[in-house]
């Protein structure tokens, strides 16, 4: 057979498999990419009694499907940061010794007003904002 | 008539299957395989090692496959009845979780020695380079078989883990998405874990296996080259023992003393299952992943967030990406044109990249 005939030949018939083969694949690929979950908007939570939580001292909430560390920092001081930490994703906690946020995974420190002060987070923690309605603690985006 | 003797009966199923499988060829081929006999023979035995590991891997893996339930809500109560309420399931996950930790240590044992005595050389490359494959297919099986038992601190593990894939350069968040089935680790990254663990990777490490085991067949075992050289100077052949049976009796030797070591492990020092996972707990403190990837955990957390202009994280990312090219490419830049190693370069490099992993591993165990 000449030569471009043969070349041609086998650029058809290799192009069209190769072809095949990417029609194969992409479904595939498509496949394995999780579709977009449409989440509800939260724009404020309500988490229990002032009383609940002693002044120096932290605990996680849900908001959404979101963690946010609320801070009783003293009697009428309250603070809210997003506690997944901007580092790699862990979920800090607040040290009541030290009254800094804390993450266990890498040990990056945070002060009370979610700013970087030690450690490797290259960002500060969002912060959100703390109201009291009657006795009820609302937490919202700020 | 005369009855038939049973060892004849023996020889004419022998024959039956000789003319079908022609395994007298495999039996010709084995005796003929050797081994180099030297100061170093005993690391040899790694390779073996490792692969004996695998194997109780894979079969102590289908037998928690039996009771095992990839969901959030069933993963970790189906290990918690595995342990508790199955008979012999405690020491069935425990042995697959100490065979999963001293079968990556074997791997890594076998890649250094295969470094030191450089093994690595022409035309050994590919043996390398699909070694080096296998070790990464066995890190991704120890990741993802991390969080299968859902707890606190495999979840913060992959927690930490995927949101490192996120910081690749323009595909990173893509990446993460494909790799956590979503943009949070949730029950969907549970479940793409649990394939991955029990069905893709065991089908790459087998084809990457075979592979590696093939080339292996094809060039023997390579024997040293100042083992070489010496047997020049004596004008002798270098010494080595056949293959089959006394180097394979002495891998049996040393698979039945693993197999000993694995059971005193699992039994005196169970793998324990901690806390059930909660996406909306701190992480605890002491948090820290398998020994093997706590060189690189112990160096995350001295990076700071911004390196010359860049995050830290992709910093990191960056440079672990060009260790692992720089090790991989050891027969590449460990020999010179010719097909000599340099030697001095190699066992230099080896060492600091011992050291390195070391000396982390220990700080990131300590810290």
């Amino acid at each position: 057979m000449p030569e471009p005939r043969r070349n041609f030949i086998f650029w058809i018939f290799g192009g069209g498999f190769i072809g095949s083969l990417i029609s194969f694949l992409y479904p595939v690929v498509r496949f394995l990419n999780p579709p977009a979950v449409a989440e509800a908007s939260v724009n404020e939570v309500t988490d229990g009694k002032v009383q609940d939580l002693a002044p120096n001292s932290g605990k996680i909430i849900k908001f959404g499907t979101q963690p946010v560390l609320l801070i009783r920092v003293a009697q009428a001081e309250w603070r809210a940061f997003s506690a997944v930490c901007t580092h790699l994703g862990c979920i800090v906690q607040y040290d009541s010794a030290r009254r800094i946020i804390w993450c266990a995974c890498h040990n990056g420190q945070y002060d009370l007003n979610g700013k970087v002060i030690s450690g490797p987070p290259p960002a500060p923690l969002t912060e959100y904002t703390v109201h009291l309605r009657d006795d009820q603690v609302v937490i919202s985006r700020t | 008539m005369h009855p038939i003797e049973p060892r004849d009966r023996g020889k004419a199923v022998a024959a039956w299957f000789q003319d079908r499988l022609a395994w007298d060829s495999v039996r010709e081929f084995i005796a003929h395989k050797t081994v180099p006999v030297h100061s170093g023979t005993i690391w040899y035995a790694f390779g073996g090692i490792t692969l004996f590991l695998f194997v109780i891997q894979v079969i102590t893996g289908i037998l928690l496959l039996v009771y095992y339930r990839p969901t959030p809500a069933e993963a970790y109560e189906s290990v918690q009845f595995i342990m508790t309420r199955v008979a012999f399931g405690w020491l069935i996950r425990s042995i697959h979780s100490w065979s999963a930790n001293l079968m990556i240590l074997s791997a890594f044992v076998h890649m250094f020695s295969v470094a030191f005595l450089h093994a690595y050389r022409k035309p050994r490359e590919l043996v390398w380079l699909s070694g080096v494959v296998l070790l990464a297919l066995a890190l991704a099986f120890g990741f993802s078989g991390y969080l299968l038992p859902w707890n606190t601190i495999s979840f913060f593990a992959t927690k930490v883990g995927t949101d490192m894939v996120t910081f690749v350069p323009w595909i990173g968040t893509t990446l993460g998405r494909y790799v956590r089935g979503g943009d949070a680790v949730g029950g969907a990254t549970l479940t793409r874990f649990f394939g991955f663990h029990v069905a893709v990777l065991p089908a790459l490490t087998s084809l990457f296996l075979l592979f590696h085991l093939g080339l292996i067949q094809k060039f023997g075992i390579s024997t040293p080259p100042w083992v070489k050289k010496r047997a020049r100077a004596d004008a002798a052949k270098p010494a080595e023992m056949p293959f089959f049976p006394d180097f394979f009796l002495h891998e049996l030797m040393v698979w039945y003393g693993t197999l000993g070591l694995l059971g005193v492990l699992a039994a005196v020092f169970p793998w324990e299952l901690g806390d059930k996972a909660n996406a909306f707990a701190s992480a605890p403190a002491g948090i820290r992943p398998e020994w093997y990837f706590l060189a690189p955990f112990y160096t995350l957390k001295l990076i700071p967030g911004h390196v010359l202009g860049i995050e830290g994280e992709t910093a990191g990312l960056l440079g672990f990406g060009l260790l692992a090219v720089w090790w991989a490419a050891l027969p590449f830049w460990g020999a010179r044109p010719d097909g000599t190693v340099r030697s001095k370069l190699v066992t230099g490099a080896a060492v600091a990249f011992l050291a390195y992993l070391s000396t982390f591993s220990l700080l990131g165990y300590l810290r």
